[in-house]
């Protein structure tokens, strides 16, 4: 199972194994992984799953969709070049070892 | 003893669980424990109203937390549990099974109750509302049998619910009726304006629209309910009916304790209620604004927010939940996301594509802004959040100009970058 390793708004750092086609919000969500709130359950709905993705990752996704940029223009914590919604993160093979970063606050 | 009981939270939805979460991330270090009334653990609502319907899949893509979430938090998790009674001057709770448990400070996350139709024949088999897991997986398969039988799905009630259920049910391939009491859609919440668009698409997707319709009675056919009958006369045939006229808060066990409730548990910005150690958050409150008035929201984020107040309250501390209001509601291939409280307003301008349907509408009140509903327009819902949330508002004639751009008061005020991002 592929593994993405999330690093904490505190800069706790956790590697969790995943099943190809859950999301990387999902995985978090059910582990517990501080710094996120998915309020609407992986909707592209809130940006309340906003992560910034480490490099050399970024440039492997497939990009964000016309809903997820509109929805980074105005998160809560700072938007980056790498900012993301790791709701739309679909996990597979090759994003094994993708490595995103919570921001201090979602909402 | 009572220095050595847990936090206690009564009811396992959104509200409770944030409160849980929220109580560990702000440094509370004792016990924790969360009772909810039903078999499942924890799960998000909204979806069960939404793609569930299309597709029942399997209860862990609903879990709102899992269960190692849950363990890492060291958050009891106690289910199937049915409170019946809060004893404030013992500071317990009395279970349905007689158990008593002690708390040290109670947090009460009840939840609301889908409204129950006030007529005879409402008891039939095949009338259904919409509030658990078990409800949705029961629509589905009653719209489904509906549709294989040609047999017509009513929905008594346009509002989000109603509506959600309708446009899943035309997915599902079933005939829709709509039967709403009130002239428009959604009434209550927004401006003729977007009830129009709504009407526009639900019926140009099949679905009958009903208006002004009073049900005054169920009658019962081969198996359950056989139709519904309105004032004016007619009998609608009916396969199964949907019941979505609202939900009443679950505020019985605050009230039977003697905490003050109004159609809710009444808390303050800071979730407080009448009794120091209980708080409450989530769609069991009514909350008092500054004014005086009484604000009942039915909402993930209101869940959320009011349960971050709630635990803080609970340390001792103030974080009063002051954010604009959002909620979102999916029907066919439109994202309706509101935010802010339209009651009140004067004035409502439009920008984008009143037929397609892809616009906002803005609603003002003494020329500030005071809500924006967005149907698939992510982007001015997501600038006029922001907007709301910081207290600035641009003049109608600004939000009524497509090339004015919203995102230039957030930089004015510093609230974004030059970029846009």
């Amino acid at each position: 199972m592929p593994r993405v390793r999330y690093i904490e708004p505190g800069g706790r750092e956790r590697t969790l194994e995943l099943d190809v086609g859950s999301s990387v919000m999902r995985g978090a969500v059910d582990a517990g992984i501080d710094g996120i709130e998915a309020q609407c359950g992986g909707n592209c709905a809130c940006a309340t799953c906003h992560c910034y993705v480490q490099p050399p990752w970024l440039d492997k996704l497939v990009p964000a969709s016309d809903d997820e940029r509109l929805m980074l223009t105005n998160v809560a914590a700072e938007r980056r070049p790498n900012s993301r919604l790791s709701c739309q993160l679909t996990v597979s093979p090759a994003l094994d070892g993708l490595t995103v970063q919570f921001p201090e606050r979602q909402s | 003893m009572a220095s050595q009981a847990p936090i206690v939270i009564v009811g396992a939805g959104q509200a409770g669980v944030q409160i849980a979460e929220s109580l560990r991330q702000e440094g509370y270090g004792d016990e924790l424990l969360l009772i909810g009334n039903e078999a499942h653990p924890p799960y998000q609502r909204p979806p069960l109203s939404k793609k569930w319907l299309l597709e029942p899949g399997a209860y862990s893509a609903l879990a709102l937390r899992g269960a190692e979430a849950l363990l890492r938090r060291r958050i009891e998790l106690k289910l199937d549990t049915e409170v019946i009674a809060i004893d404030r001057a013992a500071s317990q709770l009395q279970l349905a099974d007689g158990e008593r448990l002690d708390y040290s400070k109670l947090a009460l996350a009840t939840g609301a109750s889908a409204r129950a139709l006030p007529v005879p024949g409402a008891a039939l088999g095949q009338v259904l509302s919409l509030r658990s897991i078990g409800d949705s997986a029961a629509i589905s398969a009653a719209i489904r049998r509906c549709a294989a039988a040609g047999r017509p799905v009513v929905v008594i009630g346009g509002g989000f619910i109603g509506l959600e259920v309708a446009a899943s049910a035309r997915k599902l391939g079933a005939a829709v009726t709509v039967l709403e009491g009130l002239p428009r859609l959604m009434s209550r919440v927004t401006a003729p304006i977007v009830s129009e668009a709504f009407e526009r698409v639900h019926r140009a997707h099949g679905v009958e629209l009903l208006f002004g319709a009073q049900v005054t009675r169920l009658l019962g056919g081969a198996d359950g309910v056989g139709a519904v009958c309105t004032a004016d006369g007619r009998e609608h045939a009916a396969g199964c009916v949907i019941v979505g006229i609202g939900v009443v808060p679950d505020d019985r066990l605050a009230a039977a304790a003697g905490l003050a409730c109004d159609r809710g548990i009444l808390v303050d910005d800071c979730a407080r209620t009448s009794d120091e150690s209980i708080v409450a958050a989530g769609d069991c409150t009514a909350r008092r604004l500054a004014d005086g008035r009484l604000l009942r929201l039915e909402s993930v984020q209101n869940a959320v927010e009011q349960a971050k107040s709630a635990a803080a309250a609970l340390l001792g501390r103030e974080r009063p939940f002051v954010a604009a209001p959002w909620f979102w509601s999916d029907q066919y291939d439109i994202k309706l996301q509101m935010v802010g409280l339209s009651h009140g307003y004067d004035q409502v301008v439009t920008r984008g594509d009143l037929q397609k349907p892809a616009f906002s509408a803005f609603y003002f009140r003494a020329g500030r802004l005071i809500a924006v509903d967005s149907l698939s327009r992510v982007q001015d819902h997501m600038q006029s959040k922001r907007l709301l949330d910081h207290g600035l508002s641009p003049t109608p004639e600004q939000a009524a100009d497509p090339l004015f751009e919203l995102q230039s008061l957030l930089k004015q005020a510093r609230l974004a970058t030059a970029d846009g991002a």
